[in-house]
């Protein structure tokens, strides 16, 4: 069968130059890279290098990364980390509703230490109020969080502004950039933020790999404790393998970036097809968006449902964010954009990748239309 | 059995480089403690900045062994402040 893959923000395809890259660190070059001798230096040498490769997607130093073991480990890292670093300085952060879980729950476990968190709302584009924010930091606020781009609905946030905003105020700020890393070009100079989160498999490298951006200078409360790992901020023996093949990755995501044009001009041929059947609404901003990211409301058409569906043509989408969609019927970002929950379920997000074709999409698009007429034949919401 | 070293608690140390290593874990006080010494010209002093407290042990030892002197440390309620003076090439 025909096979569409267009899930790239839940996951992205190993690329064939990482594995590569991987494998001689899976077979002869095992050593610790702990040991000072030539099996140990080897390992280290090569995750030297991947330092150095991710610091450059990002424009950061090498010194400026710490290698974790997922983007939700480096998300989690940065607010319970700067948090506690500066809980002598106040005890206030802000945060936004539309954050990955692993951002707010770890906001949430802050609210149970003591700590005061506010969780700005966003408008009905999923964007976060710069005013809002504004007014939310107060003298005892020590960090914002807000993530650069929107998994679900493909936002993109003002994270330069709302860097501004907070040091003008005294607080430090962190961005999760997982969705947004090899979609949409990032230095970390530009916005201006202090720490800002990475994952290796949303950038066709491998699961199990993450890194946070933490500014020269700052310090940070570990997760982890252990030794001399990662400069004494994250203990654990290194995933070797995995740390180069994020590295290669990274390269890669340098090297594609030109791309995107490609990529988002397939997307709104997508979006134009998708829309042309009746009652489809796209969600999160039609311009201030991801180019790989087109999602939809499908009236009356359950997201799992439709997802289920077009996985048996082939078809291969996304409806949430992956790790809560399959306990949670209705869309929190959505609820939080103000949809009502019974739209809110019919969550529908197709996210391409770099070797998404032109055939792929006419194929999504021939496909699309009878997969959602058969279901709302049998929806009990569609009344037609 | 070996004497435990005196600490002398100061304020107002001039240091002429500041290193940082406050939330960072055991051994990295050490380790950053040899490598800013060697940058170091005879007599400056150097200020090691750590939050863990083995290092009331560990860094009087250490300059114990290599003939540097501790000149004291100070204590800001979050981390303490190490001021070591390089008094041997």
């Amino acid at each position: 069968m025909f096979r569409v893959y267009l899930d790239h923000m839940a996951t992205t395809p190993l690329d064939r130059e990482v594995l590569s890259a991987m494998l001689p660190y899976l077979e002869n070059s095992f050593g610790n890279p702990s040991r000072p001798y030539d099996l140990g230096s080897e390992a280290k040498d090569a995750m030297e290098r991947s330092r150095e490769s991710v610091a450059r997607l990002i424009n950061a130093s090498p010194e400026e990364i710490i290698f974790t073991s997922s983007g939700a480990e480096a998300n989690n890292l940065a607010v319970r980390g700067l948090a506690k670093a500066n809980s002598k300085r106040g005890m206030h952060l802000v945060t936004s509703e539309i954050e990955h879980h692993s951002t707010l729950n770890a906001f949430r476990a802050l609210q149970k230490a003591g700590f005061v968190v506010t969780f700005l709302p966003v408008n009905s584009l999923g964007e976060v109020s710069v005013e809002k924010l504004e007014s939310a930091i107060t003298e005892r606020t020590t960090l914002v969080s807000v993530m650069l781009a929107n998994y679900e609905v493909g936002t993109l946030q003002a994270v330069r502004e709302i860097a501004e905003i907070a040091h003008e105020k005294g607080a430090l700020v962190h961005t999760d950039a997982v969705a947004a890393a090899g979609n949409v070009e990032i230095d970390v100079k530009k916005l201006g933020v202090d720490a800002l989160s990475l994952s290796a498999h949303t950038m066709y490298g491998p699961k199990g790999v993450g890194a946070l951006y933490l500014r020269e200078g700052l310090r940070i409360v570990p997760l982890i404790y252990s030794g001399i790992q990662e400069e004494g901020r994250r203990g654990g023996t290194e995933n070797v393998a995995g740390i180069v093949g994020f590295g290669k990755a990274a390269e890669l995501a340098r090297r594609h970036l030109d791309e995107v044009e490609r990529v988002r001009w397939l997307r709104d041929k997508l979006i134009e097809g998708v829309l042309e059947v009746e009652k489809v609404e796209l969600t999160g901003h039609a311009e201030k968006r991801l180019p790989n990211h087109a999602s939809f409301i499908v009236e009356s058409v359950d997201g799992e449902a439709l997802m289920m569906a077009l996985s048996f043509e082939g078809i291969y989408i996304g409806n949430g964010t992956a790790c809560i969609s399959q306990v949670l019927r209705a869309s929190p970002i959505l609820l939080a954009m103000g949809y009502p929950p019974q739209r809110a379920q019919c969550s529908a997000i197709f996210t391409l990748g770099r070797k998404t074709s032109k055939r792929d999409i006419e194929y999504v698009l021939s496909k699309f239309p009878g997969v959602v007429e058969k279901l709302r034949k049998i929806s009990p919401l569609w009344d037609k | 059995m070996p004497k435990e070293p005196e600490i002398k608690f100061v304020e107002g140390i001039v240091p002429d480089a500041v290193e940082d290593v406050v939330y960072r874990m055991c051994p990295m006080h050490l380790m950053r403690l040899e490598e800013r010494m060697k940058e170091l010209k005879k007599g400056e002093i150097l200020e090691l900045q750590t939050d863990y407290e083995g290092a009331l042990v560990d860094i009087p030892d250490w300059c114990r062994k290599t003939g540097n002197e501790l000149i004291g440390v100070e204590d800001t309620g979050e981390f303490f402040k190490f001021y070591i003076k390089k008094t041997v090439d």
